[in-house]
């Protein structure tokens, strides 16, 4: 792993996107959406970006496919539970302490920082860390949207090990993963580890070469989210139906609007599963909707047939604003549109399916069927 | 003995006088610059239009957005210090950071960041780094800085870190006002932070205005208790809200929606109050209206108070109501206060929703024969518009698919047809002053929110201690113990915690202990 005297540059300097406090107001909306009803709340990334920005630091994005292929590039998120990030906020450094910790472990140089789950607060957490580490962020991320475990993401999926890790917390704690006899070992192991460091932490996995990342990043994902959340924000303006400006924008499908009937919310093995009642208004008044939760939205039925499921993004929006409405903030009688948007190629394969298909969070009954685009 | 209720609006103060259940007087009088000449006034009409000997009158509730109106106009509040325990998590943000600039300057953007906190599961973050603390109250007073404002990471599982830091700065400022997170508000660091500052900076002027209403009450010969209404619909004594002033800041739609259920009696409804410009929805539940589940924006800043979830939607009695090449706009824009000058139906040029509903023949107001012109293919379309936005208002703000009633309040409600959809309408009697009949009959509450671990326990047997606590909590804030009753109780469970961690939310009312009927 060692790359210390390499000659090649890992990218150019003139290729790379530099952010505005508008692109991350736009971020903070379009990852929401991605979130597909977790991902945790990205109000308080958000307001760490704009420090970043006020600081003089810079928030970067590079293409995606204008990575070098030798270039090492470290996935980072943060990892803990959501009340936990709006209520003990993070230091700060922890992200960053993960990067030179692995470093140092592997007796390396990272080049560029890659985002693990656009959907939620973990779009803004690698901004941050690359704008503090002075790396961009590569345009891709290893999910499309948002998911509840680690090795559901499609750099584990297409064979990438991510240990050695590195996990840091608010204290200056850095815990290395050396080795994981699997994925959902590290998953399991780093799940123990961040609970006893607060429930809020970062964690670096083992570099990636640009080659993997070019190949096996889910593409483009900074300009989809920023792209959205622009979308919504000019129809918001305009006064315009956003949720027809999202279709169109990113070839999704309004499959339902309606209004929640009954919501049912349990805990189950650590995490919040639950039903959303649904009943139409407007042109589908008498019909009758379904979403099924494990902290994001996996599948919807429409008048009882199964009609989107896990990977295809299944989004709960407000009706009127356009914006996400997330698992927990959702109530009785809120009108919403049920968008679905399809997933990237990368997650329909049948070795993604097997780790982010529905039978992966125990729809045994259920067969994925590929949303088609519009 | 009587009550008095009094509502102080941005344009009117309105004033009841109750005895028992019954509302003897009902009054509006305009709101003054300095609020109590127009509580005076109200509260002088009302009591001579009732009759009654104002030496009977045992106890005044007094329903304000004065200190709302503060922080949105950027006046009468203080400097304070911000501090907040928990480095070395949070150092990324300090305190306010999210505030628009103008509210800083005014409050002053004196943030402190102090090692202490607690995790989730109650351990600590660091130890409370006391030597700080003295260095800060230097600071204080070097700075004459009037209060203090202190927020604890996780405080809401655990108060003690606030009190000790608390002591610790009265020891060095003696006398300096000291406001704890743990008394304002819920998890959610940043919100609830923003309220305990705004709660600081307006403590000065929650003393003067509470010694300024109790001084014109005792000018006025009223010399019994006095208490304001808060967000929640309950009382609050006098001596509180000069602690605790932001509790105070949704009062106003609160005080409608609880003189709503009492008016009619009805504890299920949706509420509608119709003013001059904007209409407000809610929903009540068991009497009180639903409390908002997110965060609720006061004069530019995100905070989590328990405010009470009501929408307003651009339709009042005076909106304009226009024919656009064919189709009819109403609202939102509005004659407002002018009504009475510039609606046709009081000689006035301008088409107003009030006129429509008299040329409709569904309301008497003015002088009908003014809008005689009016076209009725014109009245009727403009109708069905202002119809189908209630109705849409209404459908919102429905919390169960049960055939619940509508309760129509406030000035503008003659444009509430008799039914909603499949819903009922009703029509109280005095529902002109329904905000100051909520402020009369307003309890006393206590409440718990807190995450509980369900670990050695059950659900269940941490709900019955929420539930002990909360009234231990009213009881202390002067409920009469028979009078009691739970009236929220809610539980969620927090993903990918250990131990099963689950929130609580229990709150729980009773009569107030001084009102002897």
């Amino acid at each position: 792993m060692s790359d210390s005297a390499r000659q090649f540059p890992a990218y150019d300097p003139a290729d790379l996107w530099i952010l505005d406090h508008e692109d991350i107001d736009a971020l903070e909306i379009g990852a929401g959406i991605l979130g597909t009803g977790g991902g945790g709340n990205p109000y308080v990334g958000k307001l760490r970006a704009r420090q970043a920005l006020n600081e003089g630091l810079q928030l970067s994005i590079l293409p995606h496919q204008k990575i070098h292929d030798d270039a090492l590039v470290v996935s980072v998120g943060g990892i803990g539970a959501p009340v936990v990030g709006v209520e003990r906020i993070r230091e700060g450094r922890e992200g960053l302490r993960c990067i030179r910790a692995l470093e140092a472990h592997l007796n390396c140089q990272v080049d560029a920082i890659a985002c693990e789950e656009i959907g939620g607060s973990n779009a803004i957490e690698p901004l941050l860390v690359g704008a503090y580490a002075g790396m961009p962020v590569v345009d891709c991320d290893g999910m499309g949207r948002a998911f509840p475990e680690m090795q559901m993401t499609t750099y584990s999926i297409y064979g990438h090990r991510s240990t050695p890790s590195a996990m840091c917390d608010v204290h200056g704690n850095v815990v290395i993963f050396q080795h994981a006899a699997s994925e959902l070992w590290h998953e399991r192991m780093a799940r123990a580890t961040v609970v006893s460091q607060g429930a809020g932490s970062d964690l670096a996995s083992a570099p990636m070469r640009g080659q993997f990342v070019k190949k096996y990043g889910i593409p483009n994902s900074y300009t989809q989210a920023i792209g959205l959340g622009r979308t919504v924000r000019a129809a918001q303006k305009a006064h315009e139906d956003p949720i027809d400006a999202i279709c169109k924008h990113e070839r999704g499908k309004r499959l339902f609007t309606g209004k929640i009937t009954d919501l049912k919310r349990h805990l189950q093995g650590g995490f919040v599963r639950g039903e959303v009642q649904l009943s139409g208004i407007d042109a589908q008044h008498g019909e009758t909707g379904q979403v099924l939760i494990q902290n994001e939205n996996l599948v919807f039925y429409h008048n009882e047939q199964m009609a989107c499921c896990v990977p295809d993004l299944i989004l709960v929006l407000d009706v009127d604003t356009g914006e996400a409405i997330t698992t927990e903030l959702l109530r009785y009688g809120q009108r919403v549109a049920i968008v679905a948007l399809p997933c990237h190629e990368l997650l329909r394969s049948p070795q993604a399916l097997d780790v982010v298909g529905p039978k992966a969070f125990g729809f045994d009954d259920i067969t994925y069927v590929p949303l088609q685009e519009v | 003995m009587y009550r008095l209720g009094i509502d102080v609006g941005g344009t009117n103060t309105d004033a009841v006088v109750m005895k028992g259940k019954d509302v003897l007087a009902g009054i509006k009088a305009p709101t003054s610059e300095d609020v109590t000449t127009g509580v005076v006034a109200a509260m002088n009409g009302a009591i001579a239009q009732a009759g009654i000997d104002r030496a009977n009158v045992s106890n005044v509730m007094i329903g304000t957005t004065h200190f709302t109106n503060a922080v949105i106009e950027r006046k009468h509040l203080t400097q304070v210090a911000a501090i907040r325990l928990g480095l070395p998590a949070t150092a990324c943000l300090p305190p306010a950071v999210d505030w628009p600039q103008d509210l800083k300057t005014v409050v002053g953007d004196h943030g402190y960041l102090v090692r202490g906190g607690y995790e989730f599961d109650g351990r600590e973050i660091s130890p409370l780094d006391e030597a700080e603390l003295i260095r800060i109250a230097k600071d204080i007073q070097s700075k004459d800085l009037k209060a203090a404002a202190i927020t604890c990471v996780f405080g809401p599982i655990n108060a003690e870190m606030e009190q000790r830091a608390k002591a610790i700065i009265q020891e060095h400022c003696p006398g300096l006002p000291v406001v704890l997170s743990t008394d304002i508000g819920r998890i959610g660091l940043l919100e609830r932070e923003s309220a305990t500052i705004m709660n600081a900076s307006l403590l000065r002027l929650a003393a003067k205005t509470v010694d300024a209403f109790g001084d014109a009450l005792r000018d006025a010969g009223i010399n019994c208790p006095f208490y304001i209404t808060q967000n929640d619909g309950t009382l609050m004594a006098a001596e509180t809200v000069k602690n605790f002033p932001v509790l105070t800041f949704a009062s106003g739609p609160t005080n409608s929606m609880r003189g709503a259920a009492f008016l009619t009696g009805v504890k299920e409804a949706i509420v509608v109050d119709i003013g001059g410009t904007t209409t407000d929805v809610g929903a009540l539940q068991q009497g009180f209206p639903r409390q908002a589940a997110t965060v609720v924006d006061v004069g530019g800043v995100r905070t989590n108070f328990r405010m009470p979830d009501v929408f307003s939607i651009g339709l009042g009695g005076g909106s304009l109501v226009r024919e656009q090449n064919g189709a009819v706009a109403v609202g939102p824009q509005s004659v407002g206060y002018k009504i009475i000058q510039e609606a046709k139906v009081f000689g006035g040029q301008t088409l107003t929703t009030t006129d429509i509903a008299v040329a409709s023949g569904k309301a008497q107001v003015g002088d009908p024969a003014k809008v005689a012109d009016v076209d009725p293919a014109l009245a009727k379309t403009a109708m069905d518009t202002i119809t189908s936005m209630l109705e849409n208002a209404v459908e919102r703000a429905r919390v169960s698919p049960e055939l619940i009633p509508v309760i129509a309040v406030g000035g503008g409600s003659i444009l509430m047809p008799d039914s909603l959809g499949d819903l009922t309408v009703i029509r109280p009697d005095n529902f002109a002053v329904a905000n100051a009949v909520g402020a009369a009959i307003a309890q006393i509450s206590g409440e718990v929110d807190r995450v509980f671990s369900l670990e050695k326990t059950t659900r269940e047997e941490c709900l019955v201690l929420a539930e002990q606590e909360a009234t231990q909590n009213a009881l202390a804030a002067g409920a009469v113990a028979e009078t009691i009753q739970v009236i929220e109780r809610e539980d969620v469970p927090l993903a990918y915690l250990p131990g099963n961690a689950t929130r609580i939310h229990v709150k729980v009312v009773g009569e107030m202990g001084g009102s002897n009927e």
